[in-house]
């Protein structure tokens, strides 16, 4: 591992933080700017001004902004993200179980989806403009294509209405086993399959033929190796670094923009949980769950970052 | 003597896919035959567009691109490689035929080590176990004369020089043990003082291999060095095929007296005049976030009317000081003066007049051109930037430059996708002069050119400087360029001028280390010309 390396690793690493700062800052403000009272909310329209001013001082509303974004972000990093408006509950405490389904839905999805949408790319690649190749981009833009509820609901109806094979929701209890669970966030993980894959595939095929046309990719066949040695050998990880950013983006997208898919299949995920609170502009839920998914793109982008540095020889093995 | 290697009547197609219109299919190699037996080096010389690298190919079964093989047969050790299936032909590639390019710094997979790449064949076509494979390796990294033979197979591509990995293709072509060696233009890339060494190894290599080689380039001169015979290419159809010695010294085709000859312009050099146009006083200049000089110390001038032509290696700085003269990388030290006034140092303090009295002509003519232009547009631009030409006078003058550039107006309408090589080039010379500049700075302008064409973008260069005094400064690396076109020389190597002066004095005795080396290094067209230099080399180390 060279200085370099270790430097140009640490700086996405600092570069990551102070995105997160600078994207908690902006939730902060933003929820803010919301129009309305969060006392006038809790209290009803029928409260009397004093009650108002009460529970504004209690809530610490009449600080000034910049102090209050300070104890939020202090408790947040203490793992206390505030009590949710509506029901008095701890938001942390809520969250955490759903959070954590959620995570287990997208890691389900991602196990399928991320080596399908390679081992898919690296076919496209290898039968380029051949049938193979154009059915394989029809199918994946095809599913891409279709709203996600819809393509819920259409497998919802083949798996658990007509084959029987499935019950039509996907609800998870805490005394389920593994297997258990695997079962029954089935559909929802062919569901986010089918949206994630095309994009992966597409951009795994388009960096993996961008790389064919190199010199070295002549000297491979000129060896006499066989086409698929010479796309999986010599191609593929000089591809690795588009190949990981848009898998990350994916990857994103499987914990963040899950709501619909968890609301068809009645998943007890962050998706219901988010959708219940905003409707009711409960703000330290919006701010902790906004909190959680720029975290979540942070983290992914910036592994990306990272492991494109650690895929480039030139930087692993200086001079 | 049995043949290893049986043309007969072969015949190329490329399938033309352009941008705009129907595709459409060309020949381009049309019925060539020859034969090659075991142990012997055939040199397929001709310009670009011959189709030597096409015939190379052809003898792996492969066609780039669009290229296909259309009709013939091509046989190795009796056996028709065109007529076999996908898996005979695996086992020809690499095994019975591998082949080394032009540009190996671009044909090594840059994440893998180079061991892993030299012994892949022999692993995966289960020759011999890995290793084995090795250890053949390693032999031929010493005979190839590389440091450290038992350890640069674990380096990567990035990791070793030019010159290195052209030693290296070399050996990852031998260790398979084939029949036949493709050399397609293994050391064109490479700079001259380090072609020797290469051509020296790849020479001993195939002598003490006993393989037989196919050796492809447009250097009459490096090819007469290796080859035991040559045969002469030109738009696909063979000109003379012959003994290396009745090619060089006793050519039968006008073609290959053209090729022979070539590089033969005489130019009688001028005396300097009292007016410099440019004097470069003590530049040294340094890219941004560098902590060394990339040029120090520089202390040239050039005369009105005159060619001072700068001469070096690459990394030797050339490039770095035309952007200082044209004001694209400011120098820390020292000044530019310009026909008596000193320059900016930064462009975007430099006036109008300025900029149109210094021109710059690139290496790559094809970039340096808006291919969405016609030809009128591109040298029209200038006149109406420069001197606000419009409508009939304009392209009045376009016509006058055109005919200067010996193209004439019927090419007034071509976009830069329809020209040559050389055309191209002569539509950039004629911008250049659309601006009347005093100076035109010539940046590498024939290195892309094949020579017969090169010497005609020479000659017309002197032959404007005649009419229109234009003084140029001359970046190449070339030195039969250096001889043809200059005045006086200047001589850089890593960074600083090590020699200058009028040519008469620079290119004559005693020299210093470096031009020594340099001047002795170029190819001369003779048989035995390799071995007498590397011979007298080690002489004068030995004497040392």
């Amino acid at each position: 591992m060279s200085f370099l390396v270790v430097k140009l690793v640490s700086q996405r690493i600092a570069l990551g933080l102070m995105l997160l700062l600078a994207a908690s800052a902006l939730i902060f403000v933003g929820t803010q700017m919301l129009p309305g009272d969060v006392a006038q909310t809790i209290l009803g329209q029928t409260a009397t001004p004093e009650a108002l001013a009460n529970l504004r001082a209690e809530l610490g509303l009449n600080e000034p902004a910049l102090s209050r974004y300070f104890s939020w972000l202090g408790n947040a990093l203490q793992g206390d993200l505030g009590t949710a408006l509506t029901n008095g509950k701890d938001i942390a405490e809520s969250l955490s179980g759903r959070l954590g389904n959620t995570l287990f839905l997208a890691a389900c999805a991602a196990v399928v989806s991320i080596p399908l949408a390679i081992i898919l790319g690296l076919l496209a690649v290898r039968f380029r403009n051949r049938w193979p190749d154009k059915m394989i981009s029809a199918v994946t833009l095809a599913t891409i294509s279709v709203p996600e509820f819809i393509l819920g609901y259409l497998v919802m109806y083949l798996v658990a209405v007509k084959l029987r094979w499935l019950p039509s929701v996907s609800i998870v209890r805490p005394e389920m086993d593994f297997l258990d669970r695997i079962e029954a966030i089935a559909m929802p993980v062919i569901v986010l399959t089918f949206v994630v894959l095309a994009h992966m595939m597409r951009m795994t095929r388009a960096a993996i033929l961008n790389v064919m046309e190199s010199a070295y990719i002549e000297t491979a066949e000129l060896k006499g190796l066989s086409a698929f040695r010479v796309i999986a050998s010599h191609a593929m990880p000089n591809a690795i670094a588009p190949i990981v950013n848009v898998v990350m983006l994916n990857l994103a997208y499987l914990i963040v923009g899950v709501v619909v898919v968890e609301v068809v299949f009645v998943y007890p995920g962050m998706g219901q949980y988010l959708v219940d609170h905003v409707s009711k502009r409960d703000v330290p839920v919006v701010q902790a769950a906004g909190l959680i998914f720029a975290a979540v793109y942070i983290v992914l982008n910036t592994t990306a970052d990272i492991i494109a540095i650690l895929a480039n020889p030139r930087l692993r093995h200086p001079k | 003597m049995t043949d290893l290697l049986k043309v007969r009547n072969l015949k190329i197609g490329a399938h033309v896919v352009p941008p705009q219109g129907k595709p459409f299919d060309i020949e381009i190699v049309h019925g060539v035959s020859f034969d090659l037996a075991k142990g012997r080096v055939l040199g397929l010389i001709g310009e670009s567009g011959a189709g030597k690298s096409t015939i190379g190919l052809s003898a792996l079964a492969y066609g780039r691109g669009g290229v296909e093989i259309t009709g013939g047969e091509v046989s190795i050790n009796g056996r028709d490689i065109l007529k076999g299936s996908l898996g005979d032909l695996r086992k020809l590639r690499g095994h019975e035929v591998t082949y080394v390019s032009q540009s190996a710094a671009a044909s090594f997979n840059p994440s893998k080590r180079l061991m892993d790449q030299v012994v892949e064949t022999c692993v995966r076509h289960k020759l011999c176990s890995r290793s084995e494979a090795e250890a053949r390796a390693v032999t031929l990294f010493e005979k190839l004369g590389l440091p450290d033979p038992q350890n640069i197979g674990s380096r990567y591509p990035h990791q070793v020089s030019g010159g290195q990995l052209q030693r290296i293709m070399t050996a990852m072509a031998l260790c398979p043990q084939p029949d036949l060696v493709i050399f397609d233009e293994p050391t064109t890339a490479l700079d001259v003082t380090t072609q020797i060494d290469v051509l020296a190894a790849i020479k001993d290599a195939i002598h003490d291999t006993g393989v037989a080689a196919l050796y492809i380039t447009h250097d009459l001169a490096v090819v007469a060095q290796v080859s035991d015979e040559i045969m002469v290419l030109q738009h696909g159809n063979t000109v003379e095929h012959g003994e290396t010695g009745q090619i060089i010294n006793r050519p039968k085709e006008d073609y290959t007296r053209a090729l022979v000859s070539v590089r033969s312009i005489e130019h009688e050099e001028k005396a300097p005049t009292d007016a410099p146009v440019l004097k470069i006083e003590n530049i040294c200049a340094r890219y941004p976030g560098l902590s060394a000089d990339v040029v120090k110390n520089i202390d040239v001038e050039l005369h009105a009317g005159q060619t001072l032509a700068v001469v070096g290696e690459s990394g030797s700085g050339k490039s770095t000081l035309a952007r200082v003269i044209t004001g694209l990388l400011p120098p820390h030290t020292g000044k530019v003066i310009f026909d008596g006034r000193p320059l900016s140092a930064e462009l975007a303090e430099r006036s109008k007049e300025d900029l149109r009295e210094l021109q710059m002509i690139y290496q790559m003519a094809d970039v340096a051109m808006n291919p969405r232009q016609t030809v009128a547009g591109i040298i029209g631009r200038p006149l109406e930037f420069y001197f606000g030409l419009k409508g009939a006078a304009r392209d009045k003058r376009v016509n006058e430059l055109l005919e200067e550039i010996e193209l004439g107006p019927e090419f007034r309408d071509r976009y830069p996708a329809e020209l040559s090589g050389g055309q191209k080039q002569r539509v950039c010379i004629a911008r250049a002069l659309a601006a009347k500049p005093k100076l035109i700075i010539c940046d590498e302008v024939t290195s892309a050119l094949d020579p017969l064409v090169a010497d005609g973008i020479l000659k017309l260069l002197l032959n404007l400087q005649k009419i229109e005094g234009v003084s140029f400064l001359f970046i190449t690396h070339d030195l039969a360029t250096v001889k043809a076109i200059s005045d006086s020389i200047a001589v850089m190597y890593q960074g600083e001028v090590v020699r200058y002066g009028a040519k008469s004095k620079v290119l004559a005795p005693p020299f210093d280390d470096y031009t020594d080396l340099l001047l002795s290094s170029v190819p001369e067209m003779k048989l035995g010309w390799l071995e007498d230099v590397l011979a007298h080399r080690k002489m004068e180390s030995a004497g040392n």
